[in-house]
């Protein structure tokens, strides 16, 4: 059974129509980059998904593990196994890493029907993802995202997904603004999580990150719709001749 | 988007989680305010006749004074005669052991979560030393761990008692920091002040445990006026610690305390404050009045006074707590956490009086306003002509949950030294939906990602109380709070 069906999904921001008959099917085990030039809706889908209110749905349906996902409150979708990792994290002043992902992780786990994780065996928990990850010890006790430099609060973001164990990873332009040995590091945590029951949709504007986690499926996503789809050789076509040739092509279709 | 404003809107119409009120006999006069009140109150409590004096100055005086307007806040005329102003509950215990205490009573103090049993507990299991002097309604029922007290030369009783025991020390400091002439509230209070909590720390002792009263208002239409005096000799410290709840009654109270510290030289007084009365319904009808004067002087050298509060409740807030820097190189610091909803009102803040050479003051405030709330900061700093090199650091921080609550900052500088050095920083927020919603999608619904933000916020503050009242005070502000971006 497929993780994830997306069936003509449309969606719109500020009376804007974004996203326009979107489909998209996702299986366990499997890696989908989404790639498309600026505004073509890469972003939107990901908040679509996450169920980021300030966009509204206007048509379709997704069906997540046998359930309605656009039915579900957003913290549902996360406890659900929904993971977005933002483009832009947000910054929460006071806040530490720590007692906030033992809120997260307990909620989650809560939903699974497990018990909290007393604090030792959190820990010890946050130590060994901490160190699949690569996160600096001392970023995990400071506040969220405060003060963090771009490529630590994309790390932190990977780091959350590895505590949270989601069934579905959405990257949302991870890549953006990293440097390579970021983007590496990155990139490792999330092939280390990668499993037969996981699967990740990497949205992403570039090829590059493409070099580090190795796709299964490549999609175009333009004016709102997936207009191609094929294995990674289709990113490598994309990042020689970038996106023209595509919408040429659509336009004398 | 909608749908999480209502989520908000949930969590702030939150009701009360205190509204209870038990019925234990109390002992009380009959309603109405005058001299025979005064006398009756003293006679009922078998005080000496300086005492009875003093409270009779206190009540000419206060027949004429006119109740201050300037606050930034809005309430109905107080009937000052339709209030009891002496409630005591019948049978005062005389106990040695908790299981003399009345069964009602322990099972208020078990409603409110912080029961002796609990703090007797906590004492045993974890190590943890706190002192309770619990003031109900009027009188003070219990004060524990006296024995251990005792034997450092700690004086911790009812003020009552140390009208008894302590007659000199009390006639030496009561109205030392705020005289009985000092404003509308605290004069009435001098006049009518029925009990309070009354500490001693001798010359270098540091106090062993963290003291703790809790203040209740039961009966109905009682003003509650408690009288605290810290006094810190040479050397010595303390922290004390300060809860209120208040049941549920539908028409107004008021609660008009005095607390004074006195810190001699070298000396420090740690004051935490955990208030969270009854603050109205939903549509501001009932509700405490919370007219509170608070002050404490630093006498000597080096000595050093610290305010720290977390006030949730009361319909309306007055409340100033202050520290006059008069012994050179004293410290006074303020950490404030006010948190408005609902239709509650607040004018807080802090005075500091820097009279000393090289006096140093810190002022961190945080308010925040959801609902329809008023929510102030007001406060004073003030340099002395004397106090070379002083020196004062504020910040005044306003977070906005909805967009019909106030902010509102009124800082006043009073600078007669040019050596000082006086800094203000403030600045106005609003909890973020992007925060909110990236809080979502870890899996926290809305409520408790406003309760885990605004903690963050408050965090700097809460960080000052001691622990077991940290804990507490962070329940409180998500269970005030819960939910209110608009």
């Amino acid at each position: 059974m497929s993780l994830l069906t997306i069936k003509n999904l449309s969606a719109r921001v500020e009376e804007k129509d974004i996203l326009k008959g979107f489909n998209l099917t996702v299986n366990p085990g499997e890696v989908h980059a989404i790639m498309g030039p600026n505004g073509s809706g890469k972003s939107t889908l990901a908040s679509v998904l996450a169920g980021n209110e300030s966009y509204e749905v206007t048509g379709g349906e997704v069906d997540f593990d046998g359930k309605d996902l656009l039915d579900m409150a957003p913290e549902e979708r996360a406890r659900e196994g929904l993971f977005l990792a933002f483009q832009y994290p947000v910054e929460i002043p006071g806040v530490s890493n720590v007692n906030f992902m033992k809120a997260a992780v307990t909620e989650v786990r809560k939903h699974r029907g497990l018990e909290p994780l007393v604090a030792k065996d959190f820990l010890a928990y946050m130590k060994e993802k901490k160190e699949l990850v690569e996160l600096d010890g001392k970023l995990a006790g400071r506040s969220v995202n405060e003060g963090f430099s771009g490529g630590e609060k994309k790390r932190n973001e990977i780091f959350q997904m590895a505590m949270l164990d989601p069934k579905l990873g959405i990257l949302d332009e991870t890549d953006s603004g990293l440097d390579i040995d970021a983007l590496r590091i990155v990139a490792n945590g999330v092939n280390k999580l990668k499993s037969k029951d996981k699967a990740f949709i990497v949205i992403t504007h570039y090829q590059r990150l493409l070099d580090y986690i190795v796709p299964d499926f490549v999609h175009v996503l333009y004016d709102g719709k997936i207009v191609r789809s094929g294995t990674k050789e289709l990113a490598l076509e994309l990042e020689e001749k970038g996106y023209d040739w595509i919408k040429e092509e659509l336009t004398e279709a | 988007m909608a749908e999480e404003n209502q989520a908000l809107k949930d969590f702030t119409e939150k009701e009360y989680e205190y509204g209870w009120s038990v019925d234990i006999e109390t002992d009380e006069l009959p309603k109405g305010l005058s001299e025979d009140t005064v006398r009756a109150i003293s006679e009922k409590k078998e005080e000496p006749e300086w005492l009875l004096k003093w409270r009779l100055k206190a009540y000419r005086h206060w027949l004429t004074l006119k109740e201050p307007k300037w606050a930034h806040v809005k309430y109905p005329e107080i009937d000052f005669q339709d209030m009891i102003y002496y409630s005591a509950p019948k049978n005062k215990p005389e106990i040695s052991s908790l299981d003399e205490v009345d069964e009602d009573m322990l099972k208020t103090f078990e409603k409110l979560g912080i029961s002796l049993e609990e703090q007797k507990r906590l004492m045993n299991v974890a190590g943890s030393n706190v002192a309770v002097d619990a003031v109900f309604d009027s009188v003070s029922v219990k004060t524990t761990f006296q024995e251990t007290l005792r034997e450092k030369g700690v004086i911790f009783c009812s003020f009552s008692e140390a009208v008894k025991d302590h007659p000199d020390l009390v006639r030496k400091y009561l109205g030392s920091v705020v005289p009985y002439t000092d404003n509308y509230y605290a004069t009435l209070n001098s006049a009518v002040f029925s009990d309070g909590s009354f500490c001693y720390i001798p010359k270098g002792v540091r106090c062993p445990m963290e003291l703790s009263t809790y203040f209740r208002i039961n009966a109905m239409n009682t003003g509650q006026f408690e009288r605290t005096l810290v006094i810190a000799d040479e050397d010595s410290y303390c922290s004390y610690l300060e809860g209120c709840t208040a049941p549920q009654r539908d028409e107004n109270q008021l609660h008009a305390a005095v607390v004074e510290l006195v810190a001699h030289k070298g000396a420090e007084i740690k004051y935490s404050t955990v208030q969270n009365w009854y603050p109205g319904d939903k549509n501001g009808k009932g509700g405490i009045y919370n007219f509170v004067t608070k002050r404490g002087i630093c006498t000597g050298a080096y000595a050093k006074i610290s305010w720290t509060q977390v006030e949730t409740g009361s319909a309306v807030t007055w409340k100033y707590p202050s520290t006059i820097l008069k012994g050179d190189n004293s410290i006074g610091e303020f950490y404030s956490v006010a948190v408005t909803n609902n239709y509650q009102q607040a004018d807080t803040g802090t005075k500091m009086i820097h009279l000393g050479k090289n006096t140093k003051s810190t002022v961190i405030s945080k308010g925040i306003s959801a609902g329809f709330s008023n929510n102030s900061y007001r406060g004073l700093v003030k340099i002395g002509k004397n106090a070379t090199n002083a020196r004062n650091f504020s910040q005044c921080d306003s977070l906005l949950l909805s967009s019909t609550s106030g902010a509102h900052t009124f800082p006043y500088i009073e600078c007669g030294n040019k050596s000082a050095k006086v800094e203000h920083e403030a600045t106005t927020s609003k909890v973020g939906e992007d925060q909110i919603f990236y809080c979502n999608q870890r899996g926290l619904d809305t409520e408790q990602a406003i309760g885990l933000i605004v903690n963050g916020y408050c965090k700097e503050v809460l960080n000052k109380l001691p622990m077991e009242f940290a804990v507490e005070a962070q329940k409180l502000l998500s269970i005030s709070l819960e939910g209110s971006v608009g």
